[in-house]
């Protein structure tokens, strides 16, 4: 993310608090504005960051992805049935990271190996989740009265966890705190290691990688599945840690924002999860507006985060540069 | 790449796969119908109950005046919607936002229907061309803003999406809902008698004519007019287009432009077809379905008016088949998602029906020629 | 018998077509397992679709030795060169290495014999630093960390060793083209490559960078490495090569030393029968302006100055020349007269109008035509059919369109006699444009350019990538367009093009014309020296030793 770009995010997170403070009703005191807002944003950045990651590992190497919503809205389901018929979370996590690779290695087919134009396969990837989880949501869920296995736990830090104010960020779900460590370890895997220096090339410029003796096919195959996977976490954090039930359409468009903040953060880890902070802000504020009697109808305050997702492919706040082989089928000579 | 106006053999080959396509996915559908039944304790191994499923849905779509009227009035707006995308496409734009120029379209239609008072004769086209005026400006935002910026219409589209979802709950929610104590939900009043479509045959209204009309307008617009050419000719190669004197930046914006016009018209038919009315959430899932047509129908007219009936149908008779089979109607979603897995991915149904690629145009690499990337709606994002 | 005492072989057009049915290949290079061969082709024959890309190809180079590879365009070197370097498997044939035969399934199997490669189109990725594309594929790595300060050592040592000028902490993208091509070489020796393959290396350098790679390579082969050179450049292998091999339409077609061998001699063996080597053209006789620059600006695509403040005029019933390396500012200079791109100040006026606010449409109208330098992507729709494309700059226009409304008959009817006037080979006007070969596409381009109103042309890179024939009829063409009266400008990163045709040439280096020259006094020494921008910016007059050069030149 370019230094210009973040100080926009800073901008934005200021106007926001300044805009909060003198529309807030008095009635509502200042930390409890604070206190709430950033603990709904952090919970509401966790799975736009893992959905951006996930962009992210496709992206880089080349295959476009707008599948994001699919594959973690199959892995929403996938975790909650999995939680509830083994009344284990642990294996719920693991089976949303199951199904979303599940769901990648299917984008990878359609779009690395026949070649069908990625945002079509993508198209086709989240038309079907949306089809399937409905269906077995009806057909499984409700008619054999499935009952979800509950929430994971929230892990505290002794002591700055009951700080006034701060405190919500030291007392999260695993899944948040996982976040935290993938965007470190995404952008170790990315920028430091080999597998990382070859993705990013593959999704560069593909026939340099294949001269250099690297298969393309299999580089993108893997990165295509390591970010369906995150995306799978991403997933179990809408039925494990947010609510214990399945819905269909539970994920409502946050597989869209994630690639939206993917975008914002210039497809760099770090970036995109200041980017999902921002959009996360935006969201809490659309939430707790009522709460924090804001005279703004919430449903305006709700539409920023895609205005802004405009604003910023159109380039008003820099050009953001795409890697250079998204889109396009690898065909050797 | 393959030639737009493919030969004969390549024809025939054009209506096969999809044919195929959905052969298969009803066959797949057909698996899990068996699935969710009584399997091999039913008649004759649990095929029996698969049959009567099938049959629940064909009765249901088409077994009565009734369901052939129903099949119909929600043929309609697919049509619609279903071309929106089409001619998107063919100007190499990939429209995934139909869904919010439907439902601004339909806000607007209901707006000019019930809030304004005019006579009869006008005020039914000023509901239609509020709806496809509405529909134009949110498709043509994001034309323009491709054409001008490079923003990419899919990831503009969709953000167009969530804020006409957000406008419409704000509206319906505010300004524009019904005050009348009756009313609990989020929705307009109705609109003014005059303001209606008339009904051909009981129950049907003019939009079946309309839809008729507005497809053989757009294949005359896209196939005989210089703008049609013009189209397709950004489409096929944006580059070549403008170095042939197109001005590309206002066909892109036109392109998108139009098709958010024919979603919006969607919206405005159902408000003054159907529901007389703008109410929440009633356009969900138009935009997926619109798109999963215009590629069934493999952008071309007759086969979106084609898939607009298949999947029109699909829906209709899914509602008997919950009734007989208890199976949820979702069934449909998961029989419509394989079709367009297999459509999409037609070597999938190449390869199970062993047909031979359409290799119209075979050729090798020229040395020291550079090769063209084919231009695809999913070219290089911001 | 050793290849070096194979003969030089006759070249009459008769004998040639007897050796391109019998293949004679001089039995040095047919002999297996000689263990003298570094690397050795045996038979090799790869098909596309219909096409024989490669038929019966042996040849075998030694260590230390130098092999050309010449061959027109579409001859079969570069499907060669991806046979040799794994990234095509050929249907038939096989490689030994070190007299031992071995299948090359991938880029990967090749770098791990020792064979290295230098691609026409660079193998860099442009945001990664000279290290980080030296490593790739390669990398050595600590503790999970790819350990990117040893490649830079390597490079640094390899880089002084053979005395290469390269930074291994710069970032690609913002290299020259000569030291990109530096950077591949670095990186092939980095991989331990014994046999070192260049395709078409000079392509994008001045006479003077290519023969700073020219010291390089000898420096390599004097080390014991063996080098292919693929080239369609007769000069350049006559001075570096020890061993030509000469193909054509996808077979060998002979293999001379380069002291038997003279311009002629192999220019005819390229083509198979006697070639013009200049155009046939009468003196001009120029009229009145028609191309007017002024001082003219243009930005390129990343920001920066593209173009910096170009005057000329090319005149009616002139050729005019642009010669440079690419990337000098001639693609900007031609989108720009043509319409496609802004101009960022200075003047432009075409056939005496300003042209300021025209559109590319506008331009065309006025009698501007424009040959593009990237004929699949601006010239052609290849899906729409070959009378859509005829007519795709045109198709608004009575009678072939009516109120907005296209006339079907009237556009075949143009189409038809433009496919005849043209001899544009094509079952019909009716099939797709992309059915037909690379040499009927540009005639389709020319056609539909050169057919109406023509008052100016402007051609970028008008034989890129053509076979002979084509190279010949776009020539005529040309220098027709000009003895009926227009202005025509071209531009040509290949000397040899423009010292054919035009009547005066222009260099262009970084963005600003640095020469100009008559037609008739230009020479490839003088024309290089301000391609590299060391020729000074006097306009006229050449800089010392400009004399004429006895060397025939070969077309393209």
């Amino acid at each position: 993310m370019t230094r210009g770009r973040f100080l926009f995010v800073l901008a934005c997170i200021g106007a926001l608090v300044a805009a909060v403070e003198t529309l807030r009703s008095p009635d509502v005191s200042a930390a409890v504005v604070a206190a709430s807002m950033l603990a709904t944003t952090l919970r509401f950045a966790t799975p736009l960051t893992l959905g951006a990651l996930a962009g992210m590992f496709c992206e880089r190497s080349g295959v476009a992805n707008i599948a994001i919503e699919g594959m973690m809205l199959s892995a929403a389901f996938g975790a909650f049935i999995v939680a509830a018929m083994t009344r284990s979370l642990a294996a719920g996590v693991v089976a949303g990271m199951v199904v979303g690779a599940t769901m990648a290695l299917l984008h990878a087919w359609l779009s690395v190996t026949l070649r069908v134009d990625q945002i079509v396969s993508g198209t086709v990837i989240n038309i079907m989740a949306a089809g399937v989880t409905g269906f077995l949501s009806t057909e499984v869920v409700r008619r054999k009265a499935i009952e979800g296995a509950g929430l994971l736990p929230a892990w505290r830090v002794p002591v700055l966890s009951d700080l006034p104010v701060v405190g919500p960020i030291f007392q999260q779900q695993p899944i948040a705190w996982a976040t935290l460590a993938l965007v470190i370890g995404a952008h170790f895997v990315l920028f430091r290691t080999v597998w990382g220096l070859r993705v990013r090339a593959v999704g560069e410029l593909p026939r340099a990688a294949h001269a250099a003796g690297i298969s393309v096919q299999q580089t993108r195959y893997a990165a295509v599945m390591v970010g369906g996977a995150i995306a799978g976490i991403g997933g179990a954090y809408f039925t494990l840690e947010a609510v214990p039930v399945f819905e269909p359409m539970m994920t409502n468009g946050r597989g869209f924002i994630a690639l939206a903040a993917l975008i914002f953060g210039g497809w760099t880890p770090a970036g995109a999860w200041v980017a999902s902070l921002l959009f996360a802000a935006a969201n809490a504020l659309h939430i707790n507006a009522q709460q924090f009697g804001i005279p703004v109808p919430s449903q305006i305050v709700g539409m920023f985060p895609y205005v802004l997702t405009i604003v910023i492919l159109a380039g008003a706040i820099g050009r953001v540069t795409p890697p250079a082989a998204v889109g396009q089928p690898y065909v050797p000579d | 790449m393959p030639p737009e106006r493919p030969g004969a053999v390549v024809r025939l080959d054009a209506v096969l796969v999809p044919v195929l396509a959905i052969a298969t996915a009803l066959a797949l559908g057909g698996v899990i119908l068996w699935a969710a039944g009584p399997r091999f304790e039913g008649s004759y191994l649990g095929i029996g109950f698969v049959a009567e499923a099938y049959l629940s849905l064909l009765e249901g779509a088409f077994g009565s005046r009734a369901a052939i009227v129903d099949t119909t009035l929600r043929t309609v707006p697919y049509v619609f919607s279903g071309l929106a995308v089409m001619l998107a496409f063919r100007g190499g734009l990939f429209n995934i936002g139909a869904e919010g120029q439907l439902t601004v379209g339909a806000l607007a239609a209901a707006w000019a229907g019930f809030s304004l008072d005019l006579p009869a004769i006008i005020h039914l086209p000023v509901v239609l061309a509020a709806g496809c005026l509405a529909g134009a400006v949110w498709g043509g935002v994001a034309g323009l803003l491709k054409a001008r910026t490079g923003a990419h219409e899919v990831i503009t589209t969709i953000m167009l999406n969530y804020i006409g979802g957000q406008l419409a709950s704000y509206l319906l929610n505010g300004p524009l809902r019904d005050r009348s104590p009756l009313n609990v939900i989020a929705q307009t009043p109705k609109i003014a008698e005059g303001a209606r479509l008339p009904d051909l045959l009981p129950g049907l209204h003019a939009g079946v004519l309309l839809a008729g009309i507005v497809a053989m307008v757009t294949w005359f617009i896209v196939w005989k007019t210089t703008t049609g050419f013009e189209l397709r000719m950004v489409g096929a190669n944006a580059d070549a287009a403008a170095y042939a004197g197109v001005n590309v930046v206002r066909r892109m914006t036109w392109a998108l432009g139009v098709s958010g016009l024919l979603a919006g018209l969607a919206g405005a038919v159902q408000v003054a077809g159907v529901n007389y009315r703008s109410t929440l959430g009633f356009n969900i899932g138009y935009g997926f379905d619109s798109i999963a047509i215009a590629l069934l129908g493999r952008n071309t007219v007759s086969g979106v008016v084609l898939s607009s009936v298949l999947f029109a149908a699909l829906r209709t008779g899914a509602t008997k088949l919950q009734f007989r089979t208890q199976v949820s109607a979702d069934i449909i979603s998961v029989i419509q998602a394989l079709v367009l897995l297999l459509v999409a991915a037609e070597q999938i149904v190449r390869w199970l029906y062993r047909l031979r690629a359409a290799d119209a145009v075979t050729q090798a690499p020229e040395d020291g020629a550079t090769a063209a990337i084919p231009p695809s709606p999913a070219g290089g994002e911001g | 018998m050793s290849p070096i005492e194979s003969h030089e072989r006759t070249t009459t057009p008769n004998d040639l077509r007897q050796s391109a049915r019998s293949a004679p290949i001089p039995s040095g290079t047919r002999g297996t397992g000689d263990p003298t061969f570094l690397l050795e082709a045996r038979h090799l024959t790869k098909r596309y679709g219909p096409v024989i890309a490669n038929r019966d190809v042996s040849f075998a180079v030694r260590p230390g030795e130098i092999v050309a590879l010449l061959g027109e365009n579409g001859a079969g070197k570069s499907t060669l060169m991806n046979v040799l370097y794994g990234m095509t498997v050929p249907d038939a044939g096989e490689l030994a290495i070190d007299g031992k035969v071995v299948r090359l399934r991938s880029p990967r199997d090749a770098l791990a014999r020792g064979i290295g490669m230098v691609h026409q189109h660079f193998m860099l990725v442009p945001p990664f630093t000279v290290a980080e594309n030296v490593a790739l594929g390669n990398e050595p790595s600590r503790r999970g960390a790819i350990d990117i300060a040893t490649v830079e050592a390597r490079v640094a040592s390899l880089a002084s060793r053979f005395g290469i000028d390269v930074d291994p902490r710069a970032i690609v993208r913002d290299l020259s083209v000569g030291q990109q091509q530096r950077v591949e070489i670095v990186k092939a020796l980095d991989r331990g490559a014994r046999v070192l393959i260049l395709d078409e290396p000079t392509a994008v350098l001045t006479p003077q960078e290519a023969e700073g790679l020219f010291r390089v390579l000898r420096g390599l082969a004097a080390d014991g490495t063996a080098i292919v050179f693929i080239s369609h450049k007769l000069g350049e292998v006559l001075s570096l090569a020890h061993r030509i091999v000469v193909m054509r339409r996808g077979a060998v077609v002979g293999e001379v030393l380069p002291e038997d061998a003279t311009a002629e001699s192999l220019a005819a063996m390229m083509v198979g029968r006697e070639v013009m080597l200049r155009v046939d053209k009468s003196p001009s006789t120029p009229t009145e302006d028609r191309i007017v620059v002024r001082d003219l600006r243009v930005a390129g695509d990343h920001g920066g100055v593209a173009v910096d403040g170009v005057s000329f005029a090319v005149r009616a019933g002139e050729i005019v020349g642009i010669a440079g390396v690419q990337g000098n500012g001639q693609t900007e200079l031609v989108e720009a007269i043509s319409g496609l791109r802004p101009t960022a100040g200075g003047t432009l006026s075409l056939v005496g109008v300003e042209a300021h606010g025209l559109d590319v449409r506008a331009r065309s109208m006025a009698g501007l035509a424009h040959v593009p330098e990237d004929r699949q992507r601006h010239g052609l729709v290849l899906p729409f059919s070959v009378a859509d494309n005829l007519v795709l700059n045109r198709y608004h226009l009575p009678p072939l369109a009516q109120r907005g409304v296209r006339q079907a008959r009237a556009i075949v009817a143009v189409a038809r006699d433009l496919v005849a006037r043209f001899d544009i080979r094509t079952p019909s006007p009716e099939v797709p444009v992309q059915a037909l070969s690379g040499g009927n596409k540009q005639k389709v381009i020319i056609a539909r350019e050169l057919s109406h109103g023509l008052r100016a042309l402007v051609a970028a890179q008008p034989t890129r990538g053509v076979d002979v024939g084509s190279i010949e009829f776009i020539h005529r063409s040309l220098v027709d367009a000009r003895d009926a009266g227009a202005a025509v400008l071209v531009v040509s990163a290949e000397l040899d093009e423009l010292l054919s045709i035009a009547d005066r040439i222009l260099v262009m280096y970084r963005g600003r014309i640095v020469g100009e020259v008559p037609g008739s006094e230009a020479t490839r020494e003088g024309i290089g020296l301000f391609m590299a921008g060391g020729g000074g910016a006097t306009q006229g007059s050449p800089p010392a030793g400009f004399a004429r050069e006895d060397d025939v030149h070969y077309v393209n």
